[in-house]
């Protein structure tokens, strides 16, 4: 079925003749549009859980809130990683209250059950009153969530049992997963520290921002003068890149900047200490990858959108980001920063510098991305009378460049199509 | 003043209600005269320890003296769109206790609720302050400036645009 529509309810509208990609700004208000996406999309489609190095021994815990689900991702006495939905199967109380730490057992403190962290009941006060085969069928044991898995220490869950395999999933993110995976030899580690955030916008915004090379000269004018008034803060190198659609409705720019990456770009500010160490890193790629993949993960930026709520950003620091709405007008962010295990602590402080210069809510960057959008949703009050985004932004070009707009565009086309598969059913 | 040992909490106080008051009136270039060559300015995230270091762990802020000065630059401009126009804004400090004196700073610690109004929204960040005070010939200068949110997050704030 073709995407276009010519009915003003349509979300996506695309002109093939004149090129043009229109989005409905009604899919950013409607309280309807955003009960069909979690019944058709957070429903059905694989959602990040949390990254393996959160558990990093057996008893580990970690207690999130995913699609509106309380999740206890644990990882047992067997070192099997488990996902729960945190609540009791005796009357319904959330079983886990802490945000994270490390137990042998989790006990409900209404009535006392106790659960381990392989989810199952170990025991409840006044088992005598209960049959000896009570929980023979295991309807006793926490609830685990329908599927679960993981690719390269990133885990995640799908409410839907029959969705496809996460591999089948991820599709053409896979290889771009592996880019910054393969950055560390003893595994990728989320540094301590979350950066959690509401922004008053709908949550399809931040998607959009994540992953748009277009606005950064305009709404980051501050940063990059920020940069030019730091001494050596930048490298000599201009912004250049390309944009993928990795399909799926998954997506990437990858582009190189004039900014400094502890993987690993030296800029003058790091001196001779830092270029030691730096040359160190891109030797060790060299030698795993070979000079063309090296080249790649140590001079190039990427900013990945994986469908519906990742973004992988592998920027002047990695950040991992999902995200989820609350309202059609409010959404709740996390965002964690993502480092090699093994680096230096030299390495990592400046890693986490150049994190905080840009992104998240206290950055140089972050809170002008904020604004944006929510300057958008207050535009969006005007829909009816201006109802269309545009996102043609080379739409005729053969090589699309990092400050297209392709990526939204795979992401809209995916959106509809996953909203289109049951709007008619 | 002459010497560490002999400054009281009035005259703590008078110190951080001026600079509150610098901060709310956007005398950003004078506040900065508050500070230290080697200052440093901090908000940890919310699920760090209060004692946490920017060098380990994920804060929201961790500027030195240059990213600070920086960072008041930005704030100046009209494309700090964040901050554009600029926000009302109201700390209001409390509970000040010199908790420690060192040979050569004061740690205090503080109470602060900063209010900030944009565009008919006013959002509220609660929070405590944990200074390290050092005393120049003319008077107190901030040697570290640490500003712990008592929140799960930023909630409803989506940012940290003012300075805290």
């Amino acid at each position: 079925m073709p995407l276009a529509e010519s009915s003003d309810q349509a979300a996506v509208r695309i002109d093939p003749l004149r090129h043009t990609f229109k989005v409905s700004r009604r899919s950013f208000v409607d309280p309807q549009i955003l009960r069909d996406e979690y019944k058709n999309i957070f429903e059905k489609c694989w959602l990040y859980l949390g990254h393996e190095s959160e558990l990093n021994k057996p008893g580990d815990f970690v207690n999130r809130v995913i699609a509106k689900r309380g999740i206890l991702f644990t990882r047992d006495a067997q070192n099997t990683f488990n996902a729960f939905f945190n609540v009791c199967p005796h009357r319904g109380a959330q079983v886990c209250r802490e945000r994270k730490g490390n137990a042998k057992s989790f006990q409900c403190f209404y009535h006392g059950w106790v659960f381990g962290s392989d989810g199952k009941l170990k025991s409840q006060p006044g088992q005598d009153s209960y049959p000896a085969d009570f929980n023979c069928d295991g309807a006793a044991n926490l609830v685990p969530v329908p599927r679960l898995d993981s690719y390269r220490g990133f885990w995640f869950i799908c409410f839907d049992r029959s969705v496809q395999s996460l591999s089948d999933y991820l599709a053409g993110a896979k290889e771009w997963i592996d880019i910054v995976a393969d950055q560390s030899e003893a595994g990728m580690t989320l540094v301590g520290g979350t950066q959690e955030y509401q922004i008053r916008a709908n949550w399809k915004l931040l998607t959009e921002n994540s992953i748009d090379g277009y606005h950064a000269i305009n709404t980051h004018a501050t940063y990059i003068d920020y940069l030019k008034n730091s001494q050596g803060s930048m490298s000599a190198v201009p912004f250049d890149g390309t944009g993928y659609d990795l399909g799926n409705g998954h997506a990437v720019i990858e582009y190189r900047a004039p900014w400094g990456r502890p993987v690993a770009q030296w800029i003058p500010l790091w001196g001779e200490e830092g270029k030691a160490e730096l040359d160190r890193v891109y030797q060790r790629l060299v030698e795993r990858f070979g000079e063309q993949r090296a080249h790649r993960i140590a001079y190039f930026n990427r900013n990945m959108f994986i469908f519906p709520n990742l973004v992988l950003n592998d920027i002047m620091a990695i950040t991992v980001r999902t995200y989820y709405p609350t309202a059609p007008d409010a959404m709740q962010v996390f965002g964690w920063a993502l480092a090699p295990k093994e680096e230096s602590a030299w390495a990592r402080k400046f890693r986490l510098s150049n994190f905080l210069e840009f992104l998240g809510p206290g950055g140089f960057a972050t809170p002008d991305d904020v604004e944006a959008l929510e300057q958008c949703q207050r535009g969006y009050e005007n829909m009816r009378e201006a109802p269309w985004n545009d996102i043609s932004k080379g739409m005729t070009k053969a090589r699309v460049n990092y400050d297209d707009e392709l990526q939204m565009r795979a992401f809209w086309t995916q959106w509809q199509a996953c909203t289109q598969a049951t709007a008619g059913a | 003043m002459s010497a560490i040992a002999e400054v009281t909490r009035d005259q703590v106080e008078d110190f951080m209600f001026f600079e509150a008051e610098l901060l709310d009136e956007w005398r950003l270039k004078d506040w900065l005269k508050l500070f230290t060559d080697d200052a440093c300015y901090y908000v940890p995230t919310t699920d760090s320890a209060p004692d946490a270091s920017p060098d380990v762990d994920l804060f929201y802020v961790a500027d030195d003296r240059f990213r600070l000065e920086q960072r008041v630059e930005r704030l100046l401009k009209r494309t700090a769109h964040a901050e554009f126009p600029r926000s009302k804004t109201r700390h209001l400090v409390s509970n000040v206790r010199i908790r420690e004196r060192r040979d050569d700073e004061l740690i205090v610690g503080a109470a602060v609720l900063t209010y900030r109004t944009k565009a008919g929204l006013t959002e509220t960040y609660i929070g405590s302050y944990r200074y390290r005070l050092a005393l120049l010939a003319d008077g107190l200068r901030i040697r570290e400036k640490r500003c712990m949110l008592d929140m799960d997050g930023l909630k409803p704030n989506g940012r940290i645009s003012i300075i805290l």
